[in-house]
């Protein structure tokens, strides 16, 4: 097991991302935190555009630049300043250090080689061992997802996507990384299959210590696999906390939108009852809290001053004008 | 609905306030952000205008028809900015009116072209199965032939002609479009908005013409303009063997060929017309570019 | 059909079969039932079972094979091209992708105004721009975005103008194509409170395709569980929730991700993954994958059987019960 320099695995703060293009300044992050502690799973949810997929590149250092620029901020792997690497240094922590996996696992694999050898690419260019030594050890790891290592010699076509998205995942684990960022892992795949991805995900995640920073929109999977959960919101962690805190006793008003807008299985003629509206322009984002205009309990401040973290409890925090340290302990919202 | 009737005339007179963005002018501002798209633009409506000011510019009888040996091939100067051929006409003269044969054989050419062709290649791509396999490979067949000998092979029996020529050029050019088209068309044609279409009881004629040919003006349009510019060329070569335009005619290309006669002393003669196509060609591909990109009304 | 029940729709031994180059591809394989006037049958099964075939086949978007599809008594496979397109003013779709089902070069009110239009129930342009405005209200869109583009507006704003082109002809019955998959939950729930509204208000029929299935338990009367181009199973949302007979309904039901900690269950976890259904043999199409598959499910092929009032299953382990 490795030994780790700080508590986090991956501790981002205070990040700010933006687009630079020629009809405006898109600010995709505003003050962005983050942390995963060592072989612990953080769920990012939030909505399209809110900036989820920006954090996951952010932290790979792959936004693209232009028009994307870091602002300011910090990213630290393991307490090690990753603003400050230069390329040729990134170029030997992706892959090692933290891999991705991305949502579509159709186009994430080159069509003219074969699995095996994908997997191996990686090895080979992170670890000193030879060819043969690299596939072999690719085969071990296909037959880690759950594929048969002698299927290795196939190309991507001959497999299905649920079977594509488990070579990406081995892909992704070859060199043991101690950070592993999945974007919508299993939103591309059926329902049955997302469940064998996830228990897989979950067992290799255990079996390996690999902390994992799960982008996702569907807090069902969050329940499922993750140990706690930042909810996003036009850039910024708007709630954070552990599972019990944020699915028992969900401060924000957006968090408690989205649990609304879900169709409840046990009370299927329950009412949804959704957020109104729709999220700000993230080239165009109001002055005061970004989620003031679509909120029933905005009040005047809302409009007008960004409110700042309140803390329920060590990890539970919110970030809404309606709490402070007196009520943030019984404040649940009332039922509208 | 019937008891809206009284307010509704000033309903919908009150949303006529929210102006439709009129796609021509979207396009143009888009257009507009294209430098290189507005000097083609530019060329080529001075072209145009070329073209039609040339009765004003010079008298047709006097300087383009009328020989005058003792002036023959003089090198310009400032009586003949572009210098004279070997009968002693104003060059300029000739290619000013010489845009008129050129510019109009090739767009007509292309227009007529570009309507059959169009046409073959949308009902070949949207109905597909055994019609798209006839008409293609028809297209295959003409496709096959060289372009100039075909056109050769039509004025040949057809007679040399303004008319010939123009049908003679677009023949050939028929498969070239129909396939471009039908190659758009199968893209657009498995589009949700095309099965809507039919869902709502839209006649096949009608999905055509209103939603799948407006979402296959890009590569339609880019192909226009690149055959304008081949269709130039080919005219030239036709004029060259005699079977385009007929001696006191001018035109481009013919005077381009004529001029190749006495390039080794005369070289403007080639020089010039050449000139002219080139820019002809060069602002047709520029605006064609451009205009791909301008008529997307997803890109702002 | 029994005199109680109203049935608007009534589908028997819809087949549609596609010419591939490896074989002949059964997307949609002897598939019947009904739906009642005023309900919603939620049609539910993973990517390639054939839902969305079996919606566009109804509609006769695409030819279907084999089968009688009756409309309000009226057989549409039997009908002359004219007919069918009279027929289509009773019978709409909305589409999954808010992005490639709107002409990009139309504005909403034309987009809207369309079906209008074309089937000549509207001809006077300002009737029918106010028609166009009175839909726009209905699905809850602002009169401002009367003369807007669709890249000009939200995946929301877009499903929306897609409802209203689907309501513009008073349709009795429409068929849904994952209409909410492309879309955040939160704007989700704001276009299902809308079909729902529309439904009470104007006595729709749908039928919703979708591969959610807490979206369909939500939204559905009766659900309609399909697996390789066959229906597997048919009943209310309730009883087939609360007892999902067939081994693939239990695995697909066990596998939905609930957003709730507390909530343990016992998970079945399916093995392999989907085939394609070319050329299948006459045997059930979920042996190999089902964990109590005997040499039966691999030598015949089970039939639909009612269990229980509307309750309707394919599968041979009811027959031992």
């Amino acid at each position: 097991m490795r030994e780790n320099k700080s508590k986090y695995s991956i501790d981002i703060e205070d990040l700010y991302v933006e687009y630079r293009t020629d009809y405006g300044v898109v600010k995709a992050l505003n003050g962005m935190d983050l942390k995963i502690e060592h072989g612990k799973t953080l769920g990012l949810v939030g909505e399209t555009g809110a900036g989820k997929t920006t954090t996951g590149l952010s932290i790979l250092k792959l936004i693209p630049d232009p028009p994307g620029v870091i602002v300011g901020g910090s990213i630290k792997l393991d307490g090690e300043d990753l603003m400050e690497k230069t390329e040729k240094e990134m170029g030997q922590i992706r892959g090692k250090e933290i891999s991705m996996i991305f949502q579509d696992p159709m186009t994430a694999l080159n069509p003219v080689m074969t699995v095996e050898e994908q997997i191996a690419e990686s090895i080979e260019l992170h670890e000193q061992v030879s060819k043969s030594e690299a596939i072999e050890k690719a085969r071990a790891m296909l037959e880690l997802v759950g594929i048969p290592g002698e299927r290795g010699k196939e190309y991507p076509h001959q497999f299905s996507g649920g079977m594509k998205q488990r070579v990406v995942i081995a892909i992704a684990l070859a060199c043991n990384p101690s950070l592993l960022i999945a974007d919508e892992p299993t939103t591309a795949l059926d329902v049955t299959i997302q469940a064998q991805v996830l228990e897989m995900m979950k067992e290799l995640k255990e079996k390996y210590n690999t902390s994992m920073l799960m982008i996702t929109h569907d807090l069902g999977i969050v329940a499922e696999i993750c140990d706690t959960v930042s909810i996003i919101y036009a850039g910024q962690v708007v709630e954070h906390g552990n599972l019990e805190d944020i699915f028992e006793n969900t401060r924000h008003p957006y968090t408690e939108g989205l649990f609304n807008s879900l169709p409840n299985l046990k009370d299927r003629k329950a009412k949804l009852k959704p957020i109104k509206g729709l999220m700000p322009d993230p080239a165009n984002l109001p002055e005061g809290c970004a989620f003031c205009p679509r909120c029933d309990y905005a009040m005047e401040i809302c409009k007008t001053q960004k409110p700042e973290k309140i803390y329920r409890n060590d990890g539970h925090y919110v970030r809404c004008h309606l709490y402070n340290e007196e009520n943030i302990q019984e404040g649940r919202l009332e039922t509208r | 609905m019937q008891n809206t009737t009284a307010p509704a005339v000033s309903r919908a007179e009150a949303v006529k306030k929210y102006k439709k963005t009129s796609q021509f002018g979207e396009t143009m501002k888009r257009m507009a952000r294209n430098k290189a798209a507005v000097l083609g633009l530019i060329i080529l409506v001075a072209l145009i205008l070329m073209s039609l000011c040339a009765d004003f510019l010079y008298d047709y009888d006097t300087y383009v028809v009328k020989q005058n040996i003792a002036d023959r091939l003089q090198w310009p100067s400032a009586q003949h900015p572009l210098g004279t051929d070997e009968f002693g006409r104003d060059l300029l003269a000739r290619i000013v009116h010489g845009s008129r044969t050129s510019l109009l054989l090739s767009f007509a050419a292309v227009a007529l072209s570009l309507a059959v062709g169009g046409f073959l290649g949308a009902i070949a791509g949207y109905y597909g199965k055994w019609l798209d396999n006839l008409l293609m490979r028809i297209m295959d067949v003409i496709l096959a032939i060289p372009m100039t000998l075909f056109a050769m092979v039509i004025v040949a029996a057809l007679g040399a002609s303004t008319l010939n020529l123009v049908i003679a050029l677009s023949v050939s050019q028929i498969p070239t479009f129909a396939r471009v088209v039908r190659g758009a068309v199968l893209t657009v044609k498995d589009s949700e908005y095309i099965e809507a279409a039919r869902a709502i009881g839209q006649r096949d004629l009608s999905i055509i013409s209103a939603h799948v040919l407006p979402n296959c003006m890009a590569p339609i349009i880019v192909q226009t303009t690149l055959r304008i510019a081949a269709t130039i060329t080919s005219t030239a070569s036709l004029s060259f063997l005699g079977l385009g335009v007929t001696a006191p005619t001018p035109e481009w290309g013919a005077l381009l060929s004529t001029g190749r006669t006495f390039i080794r002393d005369s070289s403007y003669l080639t020089f010039f017309p050449g000139l002219f196509i080139m820019i002809t060609i060069l602002s047709l591909n520029l605006l064609g570019d451009g205009l791909r990109d301008a008529l997307d009304p997803r890109l702002r | 059909m029994s005199e109680a029940k109203d049935i608007l729709l009534d589908v028997r031994g819809l087949k549609k079969y596609f010419n591939t180059k490896r074989g002949l591809l059964h997307a949609v394989d002897d598939v019947t039932f009904t739906i009642e006037r005023g309900k919603t049958l939620g049609v539910v099964g993973e990517s390639g079972c054939g839902k969305s075939t079996t919606g566009r086949a109804i509609l006769h978007l695409l030819e279907p094979t084999a089968g009688e599809v009756y409309f309000e008594g009226r057989d549409i496979c039997k009908m002359s091209k004219e007919e069918i397109r009279n027929m289509r003013t009773d019978m709409q779709i909305i589409f999954q992708d808010p992005f490639s089902s709107l002409d990009p070069r139309r504005t909403i009110s034309e987009i809207i105004g369309e079906p209008l239009k074309i089937n000549g129930i509207i001809k006077d342009k300002d009737a029918r721009l106010e028609r166009v405005l009175e839909l726009m209200e209905t699905v809850g869109l602002a009169e401002r975005l009367v003369n807007t583009y669709p890249h000009e507006l939200d995946g929301g704003r877009r499903q929306r103008v897609g409802v209203a082109r689907a309501l513009a002809v008073n349709p009795k019955f429409i068929v849904c194509d994952e209409p909410v998959s492309a879309l955040d939950v939160s704007i989700q729930a704001q276009i299902l409170n809308l079909m729902k509204e529309l439904q009470e208000k104007m006595g729709l029929t749908y039928m919703f395709i979708t591969h959610d299935l807490s979206v369909v338990n939500h939204f559905s009367d009766d659900i309609a569980v399909m697996y390789l181009g066959k229906l597997i199973e048919k009943a209310p949302a309730e009883e087939l929730f609360e007892h999902p007979t067939h081994p693939y309904t239990q695995a697909l039901l066990s596998a939905i991700p609930i957003p709730d900690i507390h909530h343990k269950r016992e998970r079945i976890l399916l093995k392999g993954e989907i085939t394609s259904p070319i050329n299948p043999k006459p045997v059930c199409r979920f042996a190999n994958r089902c964990i109590h598959a005997t040499d039966r499910c691999r030598q015949a092929e089970p039939q639909l059987k009612e269990i229980s009032p509307g309750h309707f299953v394919s599968c041979f382990l009811v027959d031992d019960q």
